[in-house]
């Protein structure tokens, strides 16, 4: 067989796929409807799982308060996280891409290493850190002078949030840099012979050119720090639940799956709708530098 | 270009000391000659590394994420390569449809993985099986074992290929001996991403492992509910020490750049 007639047989790439195709629909696509399909399903304490269709359980998350609390929580941690990684990634990236050659690879592997230590690993780092009120953090941050008295950073939002955006943040760092390698570095040096001081360049060259970068990084920190789940079960504890910790609770501890397959499907949904619809918008704003 | 000034160094030291911080404790506080939590501050011990020993469920639990990470990326690339080829060379219908298939499990959170295999391999019989984890891995790290093969097709000198066709070659020799070879470089690589990705995932792994089969991940994270202590800080600093000399290996192997660069961007 040529490598042409090979191009022209029809057949090829379909039979090249299929084996990763019957795959993906066996045991990801039938496993997905299933779980969609159990949160229609009925559950007693002492009678199980009911192969039934009721609304029972999606009725539930949409009018008990405890749901809505839950999942406002959820969305709230993920949008602080996301800004923090986007306020302090960003200028790192910037920064990271002005150094010099060997430098900059040097830290891009200690900015980007991160990203594949296990996150169980790096969130107890965290708890270390903050452990308490006389943890590291609290006597640093005492010491500097910050703040007065100690702050409760284990078992609150607030170390939820610095704990998952330092978990985030190479994601962020990794996205404004993809974005920096498209920027001319000619047009900065353009600005600046034709007068432009280094704040107008930050606003009107480097900010605009960055954007993109910025909001595709913001996407996937978003929906990565809206179903983590390491960081809440560690830094939030029993109490302060989020989305995936809460369904975690349904299935391993009150085995009531039904209803934590419903919370699962509507975080999913929920964050299809979000990325889609945010990517959809971003190509449209920025269709030119996409181009 | 401009130069990096003053407030901008003094900027990146912070953002990088808070960077190195907490795995930079982690592995200090495995170190404590005493008998809590404390950074070492009148010498350094090996005494919690060497009590890890006496917690066969640790070391039973690194054999399993071994292993598990291990075949199921093998296994994962089984599938990934002809994927990847037929992706990399073809134009056909559905093409874009399928790329995005495959790399869906970026998209999908863990936690909805990790349930949705949870009710499938329970009401096959299998859960809690050493089975039903590597097939549920095999799906996480495929679109990373995809998409380094992918590039490696795609950028293929395909030449040398027309070369052993016009002396003969075909089919499987034609891969074995010509194709693979050149793609090689990918495929390792794509196999230590996937294996990296299984060995430190939590999420979906937390739902499906059993007592016999939890993962090391696994076992640290329900440790760590319990008790805080010394112990998981030393099994933490090994497990630094193993990704990190991965790492290294993969940078030196082809860039971690490279392997990183794209890695999150499943929205496009």
């Amino acid at each position: 067989m040529s490598a042409a007639a090979e191009e022209g047989n029809a057949r090829t790439p379909w039979a090249l796929t299929a084996p990763a195709l019957m795959l993906f629909v066996g045991v990801l696509l039938i496993p997905l409807a299933m779980t969609v399909m159990l949160s229609f399903h009925d559950w007693g304490q002492y009678k199980g799982i009911e192969p039934v269709f009721i609304l029972k359980n999606w009725h539930e998350i949409a009018t008990d308060p405890y749901y809505a609390e839950m999942f406002w929580r959820t969305f709230r941690v993920a949008i602080l996280t996301t800004l923090l990684t986007a306020l302090l990634g960003a200028p790192e990236a910037y920064i990271l891409n002005r150094m010099s050659g060997r430098w900059k690879s040097f830290f891009l592997l200690v900015i980007l290493g991160p990203l594949l230590i296990s996150v169980v690993a790096r969130t107890l780092g965290w708890a270390l850190l903050f452990g308490g009120n006389n943890g590291l953090v609290n006597k640093l941050l005492m010491t500097l002078g910050v703040m007065r008295s100690p702050i409760p950073f284990m078992f609150t939002e607030t170390g939820m949030i610095v704990a998952l955006a330092h978990v985030m943040m190479p994601f962020m760092v990794l996205s404004v840099w993809a974005a920096l390698q498209r920027l001319d570095p000619q047009i900065e040096n353009a600005a600046m012979s034709l007068g432009a001081g280094p704040m107008t360049i930050t606003r009107r060259i480097i900010m605009p050119q960055i954007m993109p970068g910025v909001l595709s990084g913001a996407i996937i920190v978003f929906s990565l720090s809206a179903s983590a789940f390491a960081t809440p079960a560690i830094i939030g504890g029993r109490r302060l639940k989020v989305a995936a910790t809460l369904a975690y609770d349904e299935f391993l501890n009150t085995l009531n799956w039904p209803l934590g397959a419903a919370v699962a499907t509507l975080l999913l949904a929920a964050l299809v709708l979000i990325v889609v619809g945010s990517n959809a918008l971003i190509e449209r704003r920025y269709a030119e530098v996409f181009r | 270009m401009r130069r990096n000034g003053p407030l901008a160094l003094i900027f990146h030291a912070i953002f990088v000391i808070v960077m190195v911080a907490p795995n930079l404790v982690v592995c200090l506080v495995a170190f404590t000659p005493e008998g809590y939590l404390s950074l070492p501050t009148n010498g350094f011990s090996l005494r919690w590394f060497r009590t890890i020993a006496n917690y066969p469920e640790f070391i039973h639990a690194f054999w399993i994420s071994l292993a598990l990470g291990a075949l199921s990326s093998l296994v994962a690339l089984l599938f990934a390569v002809p994927a990847a080829l037929a992706i990399a060379r073809y134009r056909f219908r559905g093409r874009d449809a399928l790329a995005a298939l495959f790399l869906s499990p970026l998209m999908i959170p863990h936690v909805v993985l990790g349930i949705a295999f949870l009710r499938f391999f329970t009401s096959a019989g299998l859960g809690g099986s050493f089975a039903a984890l590597i097939i549920a891995h095999v799906i996480i790290v495929f679109p990373f074992a995809l998409r380094l093969t992918l590039a490696a097709a795609t950028g293929m000198d395909r030449t040398v290929e027309m070369a052993a066709v016009s002396l003969g070659a075909g089919g499987w020799t034609l891969f074995r001996r010509v194709t693979l070879p050149l793609i090689l470089p990918g495929v390792i690589s794509g196999w230590a991403l996937a294996f990296i990705q299984s060995f430190d995932d939590l999420t979906m792994t937390v739902f499906l492992a059993a007592p016999g089969t939890e993962t090391l991940p696994v076992r640290m994270f329900l440790y760590i509910q319990d008790n805080i202590d010394p112990l998981v800080t030393s099994v933490s600093a090994c497990v630094i020490a193993i990704t990190m000399a991965a790492l290294i290996l993969l940078d030196r192997f082809y860039g971690l750049d490279r392997v990183l660069a794209g890695k999150g961007d499943t929205g496009r």
